[in-house]
């Protein structure tokens, strides 16, 4: 007959009651959210009265955890950046230039004096002397390779070196240009994430999606394009070398020399050599300054191996000039005076304040090592999020209740457990969307009302089939019982065919439609959870009191 | 007094002239093919590339003094919509402007979005830029693909899984259905030249789920009727099904579509292609479970002597549960 035992009883309404409990706070969500904010800020140091005065505006003892609000519901940006990878092979060529060549040089006797030649990025083409010396020359380069320190590319070496003639080319190997795809995005991500973290906003989403991309989502930022200023700016700081100062636009530079123009002086450029002596990837610190005239400035300090070359380089070249690059445009290109031994300096040009802070944090925060690339960019304003929330909030009530008296209408009490259990799916669904973190978009939000309009369908399929089985007269508890027996494979069947698409739509979607397909298929859990446990232990408990005689669904 | 959406027994005959309804429905998947292939779809920028910008402003929507104001930028296709809603203000005047995307360009171009607002501002001073986005060729060709792909394997993985539960002839009538409803509604989105975007895509899904949720509770149905009833002919025993579980299949889409109806009249208008998808294809889903996929099944015919094993129609998986 219908039984239930006691644990089994205690164990469903414990777990109605810790969804309900998990859901609470969302209730409360402007003051939950304060309260989280106080608590972070107290944690990392701020701890003072008025962030205790917010933090105590929720329990501690409470769970705390709301549900994420999407792009489309907050407001804010989205990035969809594609890293140009291809940007580090040509880097790397370029800085094992002066290796190779000082490699080379002790045996100019064997393959003769050494050129580099033009050749397309990410390749280098090295000329030698002596054609007859190509042996020699290319066991002296391959044996500059250094293993590749990837699993997958166990066993090759970073560089591969062919001879033709008497020409030399080198490039970056397979494995090596998998572990550096690899490494670049890693390191961008690190880089934008920092980024974003040093403008301090709230709950960044910087995720990589696929072999090159990164999708960026910023609540609460004004324009796609402010975020963009702040992850796009490379920030690419390096000490090269000076060959000459000029005028001209059009000077003609040779292999491994480029021509960049100064950034304060118009007209005027320089030529210099491709290979830094050092990069602001030696960097340990930057700090906003300011200098002897009291002009703004900033203070950097290279770590131990950059200050040693950087001191090397400095006392080898006393007298000559060498310039600050910074993206491609000469900051300044003093002489050097004297040999600088402390592996520390001073930018100096004509900034501002403001320009200073933000160089230094850019530089602190190290360089992209590639470009990017926007494929994806959308700016969301708070005010439509607001509406939109607005909005979402009526339709679902105004759902909500309609549901409610239609069922109540058609079922009468039955009706009345079928909307008792359909308020505490909600309730679940906002539970577990808290406690799993997820994100709650616009679509999401159609997720939850066609939830609503489709949960009832479990218990439609049970009060139906109770109907019929009624109408076979053996009695209200054998009807109640047969009702869930017979209709718990239709409900099971027609529920996992719609959570196999919610699964589909959540693995192969994208943002807004992922929010989607996370409500749609948690909506379908609870749905089936609170329809096959709760109403029918909340019939159970009712047949128990009341004993009736005849029931009617 | 209950309210009733139909009398408690029914007795209708479904398939007096299925034939004809086989034949109605098969004209309007070719008609709904046939403006897809014509007219084609009018894809949203997810799919197409390019710029939608959604302005505000106190004073009227003008779309002449707009579309005057971006024409000398010279960016191609632009199309601007006012947007009504009855959620706006008095003074709330919304239209989108949309950009095809420029050139062969991969990304998006910073330069054009402010070209345009600064062109807009220039003409209406207050108005205001509440949303603006942007999708690059590479991913809109890639959304594309994907969203395609979702749909074809979603409904794959539906065809195995009824095939499990319970014979091939089902899976068959219900993927008929499935795909019934899918051209249907891409026929509707073609046709009314509603634009198609990702989250269209979602609710095309969606109604795949739903409607293959009324299919299954008819199909559970017939199962169980076809082992009940191991004598009676199968015409007889689907009718039997249909008209068992039709108070269920009108209770579920009534509430469904109560739901529906209030967000797409009050759920803004972001969503409001969405909704009305999803209120298009729980109509045509509740349709197609009955006169499609019921009709399907009773033409291919399904095995009913299984004296050799044990049970009836189902497959060994069939009788994990009821």
């Amino acid at each position: 007959m219908l039984q239930i035992g006691f644990w089994k009883r205690l164990f469903i309404w414990g777990l109605v009651a810790l969804g309900l409990l998990l859901a609470l706070p969302n209730a409360f969500y402007t003051r939950v959210e304060q309260s989280n904010d106080a608590v972070a800020a107290i944690e990392i140091g701020a701890d003072t009265p008025e962030n205790q005065a917010v933090a105590g505006q929720w329990p501690s003892w409470m769970p705390s955890s709301l549900v994420n609000l999407g792009l489309d519901l907050r407001g804010g940006a989205h990035l969809l950046a594609e890293v140009q990878v291809e940007d580090v092979y040509e880097t790397r060529m370029q800085a094992s230039w002066p290796e190779i060549r000082d490699a080379l040089r002790p045996e100019r006797d064997a393959v003769g004096t050494v050129r580099l030649l033009d050749s397309d990025p990410g390749t280098l083409r090295i000329r030698i002397g002596e054609a007859s010396g190509m042996a020699r020359a290319l066991e002296i380069v391959r044996g500059l390779a250094r293993p590749v320190q990837t699993l997958t590319g166990a066993g090759s070496t970073d560089i591969v070196a062919s001879g033709q003639g008497d020409v030399i080319t080198v490039t970056l190997s397979d494995a090596e240009t998998q572990a550096t795809d690899e490494r670049t995005l890693q390191q961008s991500l690190e880089i934008v994430r920092r980024r974003i973290d040093e403008v301090g906003t709230r709950e960044p989403t910087i995720q990589r999606q696929g072999a090159d991309r990164i999708l960026i989502q910023v609540p609460g930022i004004g324009s796609a394009a402010e975020l963009k200023a702040i992850i796009g700016t490379t920030a690419q700081l390096t000490f090269n070398p000076v060959i000459t100062r000029t005028t001209d636009a059009n000077t003609s530079v040779g292999p491994g020399e480029k021509l960049v123009p100064s950034l304060d002086e118009s007209g005027v450029f320089y030529v210099i050599e491709t290979a830094a002596v050092v990069t602001g990837e030696d960097l340990v610190d930057a700090q906003p300054a300011f200098d002897q005239n009291g002009g703004p400035a900033v203070n950097f300090r290279f770590d131990s191996t950059g200050a040693r070359r950087f001191g090397d380089y400095t006392a080898e070249n006393i007298g000559s000039p060498f310039a600050i690059v910074l993206d491609d445009e000469v900051v300044s290109a003093p002489v050097i005076q004297s040999h600088i031994p402390g592996g520390s300096g001073i930018i100096t040009g004509r900034f501002d304040v403001e320009e200073t802070t933000n160089l230094a944090v850019l530089l602190r925060a190290g360089a992209l090592p590639a470009e990017l690339t926007f494929l994806e960019e959308r700016t969301i304003g708070p005010e439509l999020g607001a509406d939109s929330i607005e909005a979402g909030k009526i339709a679902t009530m105004v759902a909500f209740a309609a549901v409610l008296v239609f069922m109540v209408l058609s079922y009468g009490l039955f009706g009345l457990f079928a909307n008792i259990a359909l308020i505490i799916n909600i309730a679940l669904i906002f539970g577990l969307l808290s406690s799993i973190g997820a994100t709650l978009t616009l679509p999401g939000i159609a997720g939850i009302v066609l939830t609503v309009g489709m949960a009832v369908d479990a218990n439609v399929l049970v009060f139906e089939r109770i109907r019929e089985e009624l109408k076979s007269a053996r009695g209200p508890a054998r009807a109640i019982e047969l009702g869930y027996e017979k209709a718990l494979s239709a409900i099971l069947d027609a529920n996992i065919t719609t959570f196999i698409t919610a699964v589909i739509l959540f693995v192969m979607g994208s943002g807004p439609v992922r929010g989607f397909a996370i409500t749609l298929g948690l909506g379908i859990l609870t749905s089936v959870f609170t329809a096959v446990f709760v109403t029918r232990l909340m019939i159970v408990m009712w047949y128990e009191r009341r004993r009736p005689k005849q029931i009617e669904v | 007094m209950r309210l009733k959406l139909i009398p408690q027994e029914t007795n209708v005959d479904f398939f007096g002239r299925w034939k004809l309804w086989l034949g109605i429905s098969a004209l309007m998947v070719v008609i709904g093919f046939g403006s897809f292939l014509l007219q084609g779809l009018n894809f949203g920028i997810d799919f197409r590339g390019g710029t939608t910008i959604r302005t505000q402003s106190t004073q009227p929507v003008d779309i002449g003094v707009y579309r005057d104001a971006i024409a000398p930028l010279g960016l191609g296709d632009i199309s601007i919509t006012e947007v009504f809603d009855p959620s706006f203000e008095e003074d709330q005047n919304v239209a989108m402007v949309r950009i095809q995307a420029q050139g062969d360009e991969e990304a998006v171009t910073t330069e054009t979005i402010e070209a345009v607002e600064g062109a807009l501002s220039a003409v209406v001073p207050d108005i205001r830029f509440i949303s603006v986005e942007s999708v690059g060729p590479k991913v809109s060709g890639e959304l594309i693909q994907t969203a395609a792909l979702a749909v074809i394997l979603a409904i794959a993985a539906v065809l195995v899984y009824i095939w499990l539960r319970f014979e091939w002839q089902f899976a068959l009538g219900a993927v008929a259905a499935l795909v019934h409803d899918v051209v249907l509604t891409i026929g509707v989105f073609s046709e009314l030249q509603i634009r198609f975007d990702l989250a269209i895509i979602a609710a095309l899904l969606t109604i795949v789920g739903y409607s293959l949720n009324d299919t299954v509770v008819v199909f559970d149905r017939a199962r169980e009727n076809l082992r009940k009833y191991k004598n009676r002919p199968l015409k007889e025993v689907l009718n039997l099904s249909i008209n068992e579980t039709l108070s269920r299949t009108l209770m579920t889409s009534v509430t469904t579509l109560i739901a529906l109806i209030a967000l797409f009249v009050l759920g803004g208008d972001v969503i409001r292609g969405f909704v009305f998808a999803m209120i298009w294809g729980v109509i045509v889903g509740t349709y197609s479970s009955v006169f499609v996929a019921s009709t399907v099944l009773l033409y291919l015919g399904v095995k009913r002597d299984w004296t050799k094993q044990d049970g009836g129609s189902g497959t060994q998986f069939a009788n994990i549960d009821a």
